[in-house]
């Protein structure tokens, strides 16, 4: 892969459902060697995590409910929130790039909606995605 | 912890569903996740959850991890395979498929506003995510300092959040949130 098709099967990725690294390692794998290709990628990506996190899962359902485990978890707990408001921080920054400031009210909405109101993500997002796509398309 | 058919049939519809929905990755899936684990099958506490949360964003590996940990808790081993393929496997069909004919449409001007709507939307649902785990978090003054300062860290340096991690660890231990 040269760097240009590496960055356009990224931007694919992105938008595409799901978690996006596993549908790279699948858009990866499928131009390296086809439908083998992307099966091994996969497998190559989710197995060793699997393997660790089910045994931290067996670990967790045996001592979870120890006090000095609980209380370290609360702690990485509290950072790992930390974690996902800095990232989503810095991937918000081009948002602030639009004038009318559209981009960020719409990511508020989202925000608000599935966050604060509880919405499920179906009704939040049956309105939302047809909204900020046709913005999209009519400001191209 | 169950194992029956029904509860396995249960997990796979839900996490085949919501992957459809995860605009933005894994993460993006999170608000829907607790919703449907906490509230509506009462699979778990939120506490439970925020652990859980924590420990797939420690664990090395992409984020989607998180669903295997759910799974586990809810049906053992069976339940996390059939949650992991679950919420794998219809978004990487899609992508196989796409991918193959996405390059066709490299100048394509709806690529560039399909692109420029879903953004706004990842965004506002990974925000949502964080604030979701924050209100089983965020009990005293040093955990929302903790969460506030992991997340000016973040923004503003490189640093491997291992480290934040367990410093916060060791905050945790010594009783302080």
């Amino acid at each position: 892969m040269t760097p240009e098709e590496f960055n356009d099967a990224y931007a694919l990725c992105q938008f595409l459902p799901g978690p996006n690294v596993v549908n790279l390692s699948v858009v990866f794998g499928r131009r390296i060697r086809g439908a083998i290709g992307s099966v091994v990628a996969l497998l190559g990506l989710m197995g060793p995590p699997f393997v660790i996190v089910t045994l931290i899962g067996l670990i967790y359902a045996q001592f979870g409910e120890i006090a000095a485990l609980q209380r370290m978890l609360m702690g990485v707990a509290a950072a790992a929130v930390g974690l996902v408001l800095g990232t989503c921080a810095k991937m918000a920054r081009p948002l602030f790039k639009d004038r009318l400031g559209l981009a960020p009210l719409l990511a508020l909405a989202t925000l608000v909606s599935v966050g604060v109101l509880r919405w499920p993500l179906y009704w939040a997002l049956a309105g939302l995605i047809p909204l900020s796509i046709a913005i999209a398309w009519v400001r191209r | 912890m169950k194992d029956d058919a029904g509860t396995l049939l249960t997990l796979a519809g839900y996490f085949a569903v919501m992957s459809l929905f995860a605009i933005g990755g894994a993460n993006s899936a999170v608000p829907e996740m607790q919703r449907v684990a906490v509230e509506v099958e009462r699979w778990m506490t939120a506490r439970q959850f925020s652990d859980i949360f924590a420990i797939a964003q420690v664990t090395p590996g992409p984020n989607v991890i998180i669903v295997t940990l759910i799974g586990y808790h809810v049906a053992g081993f069976a339940g996390a395979l059939v949650a992991t393929l679950a919420m794998c496997g219809p978004t990487s069909l899609l992508a196989f498929y796409v991918g193959g004919m996405w390059e066709r449409f490299k100048d394509a001007p709806w690529r560039g506003a399909l692109q420029a709507g879903l953004l706004p939307i990842s965004i506002g649902l990974i925000a949502a995510s964080a604030i979701v785990v924050a209100s089983a978090t965020a009990h005293n003054f040093v955990a929302v300092a903790t969460t506030l300062a992991t997340a000016v860290v973040t923004y503003t340096t490189r640093l491997n959040p291992l480290w934040i991690f367990a410093a916060a660890a060791l905050l945790g231990l010594g009783g302080l949130l």
